[in-house]
Parts: structure tokens; C-alpha cells; sequence
């Protein structure tokens, strides 16, 4: 359903998880086409605001994914995980959670500190006000260079991450990716259960 | 760039009339507009101050223009036969920081590489009170052509030049201008110190 259960993520889990990676990834081939292409300058204007919209977007649905992870519990490791793997998992997990935070967080201190002093007009419905940081050239250049650093290296991670979620599905054949993509219901959850009892299949595939 | 509101001010306006005045001059200080007419080159200590106010108030975006060329010609008898024709170089455009400049220059704005110029010509003149008028034209920019209203005040005369504050009200995305709406106006306000050297 909406939360968690031992063996698999809930619905609330799942759609943020899935919104967010969207967000992040789409926000990055923008800020990189916005940034670093040739392109007419009234329409990289205007991306970068699209680019400012999406990402306070972003950081909203990263501060409730925060809070839905310290709240609701983990569901048990897959079932052959090594504990290396789960340790790895877990950590590499915990940084995206960190990430997602920080990298919209260092955007807003670029749009701050920019001695442009362009306002952050959400969707153009609401003034979104500047973080309380001096502008200046220097602070500008040095968060600018923060964002993006730690923007890159989100996609780093993230490519990583994806690559390991492929793995166990079309390597290892588990359910790592699955879980991800299906609510896990009451009956959904017997169910599984059932197909790693029969671990028949398992063991003839491999 | 706005001029204060001074006693000194206080005292040239009530100059103003004079110049404006098509009643004869009754004192000997008084400059009628039999004097000041004629036709008078625009001065390069002009001022050409814009200003585009920004969502939630604060700064905006404001600049002015540091190249630009014209003339106009009060006529003797009847103000409302006057003209003023006014070029800018919008390449000289001027602002807080190069980064805006550049975006102003860019096709985005100006184009200043395709249009080398802003140009007005007046159409009509109508005088509204002793030392104020409004001055209509034709405004072309980015190869559009609009008629335009700017409202002229007097403020300073004598014998070689005579001086006006010019304010207009612009909207810009009738002239393909409109990048950056509604963050910033769709108005830009222009506040001009316009002098003129008597040719
Ligand atoms: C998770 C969310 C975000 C991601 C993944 C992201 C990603 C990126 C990337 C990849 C760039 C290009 C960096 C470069 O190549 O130099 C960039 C630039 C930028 N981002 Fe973000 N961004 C996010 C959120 C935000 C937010 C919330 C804001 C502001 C409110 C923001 C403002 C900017 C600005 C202003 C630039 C351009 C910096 C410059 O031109 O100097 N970003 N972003
Ligand atoms: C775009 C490709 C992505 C794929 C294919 C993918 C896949 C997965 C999968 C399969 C899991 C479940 C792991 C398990 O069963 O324990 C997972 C978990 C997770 N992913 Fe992604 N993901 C992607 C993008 C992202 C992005 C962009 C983030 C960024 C913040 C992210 C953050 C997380 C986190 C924090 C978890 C842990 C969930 C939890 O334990 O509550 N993922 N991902």
C-alpha cells in the first residue's frame, strides 16, 4: 500500500523515488544544455527559469523523501544479497538521500548570490525569496562551481546505481528492481514469498 | 538621474511658461516662446536613463545609453507645429554589470546586429499645461514602428540651451521584445534629461 512492508516499498516510496530520479535526471541535461550549448538567449532565459522552477520542485520532493526515510522502516534486503552488498546498497542510498538535498540547496545559493539578483518566480505564480547569503562575484563563481561539482557527481552515483539495479535484474535475476516498480500489497508480498521458496526456477536459470 | 526637487527646480519652473507661454512675454526676465524657438542640436551631457521594474520589488533592471544623435525645433507661433527627432545606438547601452549589457545587445533584446538603431520621430505635439507637453511619435525598434507618447517638462532655459525632463512608458513585446516577462515588466520606464544646444 501507501507504506512500506518488510519485504518491499510501498506506493508513497515508489512515486517519490521514480519523480525525483526523473526530475533529477531531466534537470541535469537542462542545466547542462541551459549552461554549457550555444543557444538563442532568450530561450536560455527562459530555461533557466524553467531549470529554477523544476529544481525547487525537486528540492520539496527531496525534503519529504528525507523525512519518509527516517520515518517509515526499510524493507529487508533481497533475498542473496551478500551483507557487503547491503552495506554498499545502504550507503550509496544514503548519499542520493544527502544529495538530492544539497545539490537544489547549492542552486538556490547560485540564484542568491548573483549579483544579477534575478527573483525566483515559481512557475510564475510565486516569488520564491533568496536564501540570506551576500552577492558578490566571488560567492556566485564559488556556488556556481559547487552545483554544479556535486550535480555531476549525482550523475555519477546515480549511473552506478542504475547500472546495480540492472545487474540484479538481468543478471542476477532478483528482486531488487521489481520492489521498486510494484507496490508491494499484503498479497503481492505472500506471493513473492512463495516464488523464493520455489527456488527450483532460480537454481535451473542459472 | 532624477532631478531634485529643489528650490532651484522650483525657480525654473516657474520660468516655464515662458518658454512654453504663446502669450507674449510681459517682463523683461520672462523668455517667451518667440525666444526660445528655433532649432537646437540634442547635447551629449543628455541623459538617457530606462529603468524595468522586477516581480516582487527590489532593484529591477536599469541602464542608460551613452551614444545618441538629434534635434528638435520649437516653432514661434504655435507649439503644436514644434518636432524632435531622436536616434540611439542601443550598442552603447550602459547597466550595472557587463553580463546584462551583453544580454541587452544580444538578439534576445536589441539585436544590435541586425538593427544599429532606436529611432523616434515626432508626429505631434500638443503643449498641456505652462511648462509640460506630451510629444507623440512613431518609435521603431527591432524594425517595428509604434506610435508613442512621452511627456515633456521644462526645466531649465536660457539664451543657448534649453532643457526637459522626458518620461515614457514603453511596453516592449509589442517590438518582439518580451523575453523575461513577467519576471520583469513588460513596461520599461524611460526618465530623460534632454538638452539642447541652440544651432
Ligand atoms: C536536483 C536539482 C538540480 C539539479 C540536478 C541541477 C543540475 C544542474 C546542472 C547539471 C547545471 C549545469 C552545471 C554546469 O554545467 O555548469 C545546473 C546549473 C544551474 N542550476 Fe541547477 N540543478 C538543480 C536544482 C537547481 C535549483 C533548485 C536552482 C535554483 C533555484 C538551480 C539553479 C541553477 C543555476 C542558476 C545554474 C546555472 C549556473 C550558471 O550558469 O552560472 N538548480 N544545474
Ligand atoms: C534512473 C534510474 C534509477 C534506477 C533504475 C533506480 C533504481 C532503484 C532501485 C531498483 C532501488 C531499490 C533498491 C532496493 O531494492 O533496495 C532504488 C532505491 C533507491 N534509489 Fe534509485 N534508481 C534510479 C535513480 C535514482 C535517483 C536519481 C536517486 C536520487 C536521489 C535514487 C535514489 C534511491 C534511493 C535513496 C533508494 C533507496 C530507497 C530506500 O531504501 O528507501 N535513485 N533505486
Amino acid at each position: 500500500m501507501l507504506r512500506n512492508s518488510d519485504s518491499g516499498f510501498g506506493s508513497a516510496t515508489i512515486v517519490l523515488h521514480w519523480t525525483i530520479a526523473v526530475l533529477i535526471l531531466g534537470l541535469t541535461l537542462l542545466g547542462f544544455i541551459m549552461r554549457r550549448t550555444e543557444i538563442d538567449p532568450a530561450l536560455q532565459f527562459s530555461l533557466y527559469q524553467w531549470h529554477k522552477s523544476f529544481g525547487f520542485t525537486a528540492l520539496g520532493l527531496a525534503i519529504l523523501r528525507t523525512a519518509w526515510w527516517f520515518i517509515e522502516r526499510s524493507p529487508a534486503p533481497v533475498a542473496g544479497l551478500g551483507p557487503l552488498e547491503h552495506i554498499a546498497a545502504r550507503m550509496a542510498h544514503s548519499v542520493l538521500i544527502l544529495l538530492a538535498l544539497v545539490v537544489p540547496l547549492a542552486g538556490w545559493a547560485v540564484v542568491s548570490a548573483s549579483t544579477l539578483n534575478i527573483p525566483s518566480f515559481y512557475f510564475n505564480a510565486i516569488v520564491i525569496p533568496h536564501l540570506p547569503l551576500a552577492q558578490s562575484e566571488t560567492s556566485e563563481a564559488f556556488w556556481t562551481f559547487a552545483h554544479a561539482l556535486l550535480a555531476y557527481l549525482t550523475l555519477g552515483l546515480v549511473v552506478l546505481h542504475a547500472a546495480a539495479a540492472l545487474y540484479h535484474h538481468s543478471i542476477r535475476r532478483d528482486e531488487v528492481l521489481v520492489r521498486m516498480l510494484r507496490p508491494s500489497f499484503g498479497l503481492r508480498r505472500s506471493r513473492t514469498l512463495d516464488a523464493h521458496e520455489n527456488d527450483d526456477t532460480a537454481v535451473e536459470r542459472k | 538621474m532624477m532631478i531634485p526637487r529643489g528650490q532651484t527646480i522650483r525657480a525654473i519652473v516657474s520660468f516655464a511658461l515662458l518658454a512654453f507661454s504663446a502669450a507674449p512675454a510681459t517682463g523683461a526676465r520672462a523668455p517667451a516662446l518667440a525666444d526660445a524657438a528655433g532649432n537646437y542640436r540634442i547635447a551629449s551631457s543628455s541623459v538617457i536613463h530606462f529603468s524595468i521594474a522586477q516581480v516582487g520589488g527590489g532593484g529591477g533592471i536599469a541602464g542608460n545609453f551613452a551614444k545618441f544623435s538629434g534635434g528638435f525645433r520649437l516653432d514661434r507661433d504655435n507649439i503644436g507645429r514644434s518636432s524632435v527627432e531622436f536616434t540611439l545606438y542601443p550598442e552603447s547601452v550602459r547597466s550595472s554589470e557587463r553580463r546584462i549589457e551583453n544580454f541587452l545587445r544580444s538578439s534576445a533584446v536589441f539585436d544590435t546586429a541586425n538593427y544599429k538603431t532606436v529611432t523616434f520621430r515626432s508626429t505631434s505635439v500638443t503643449q498641456t499645461g505652462p511648462d509640460t507637453a506630451t510629444v507623440e511619435g512613431t518609435l521603431t525598434a527591432r524594425g517595428k514602428a509604434r506610435k508613442e507618447r512621452f511627456a515633456v517638462t521644462l526645466t531649465d532655459w536660457n539664451r543657448r540651451s534649453i532643457s526637459f525632463t522626458i518620461r515614457g512608458s514603453i511596453r516592449r513585446s509589442p517590438y518582439g521584445i518580451d523575453v523575461g516577462t513577467p519576471i520583469y515588466s513588460n513596461v520599461v520606464e524611460f526618465d530623460m534629461n534632454i538638452r539642447g544646444l541652440r544651432r
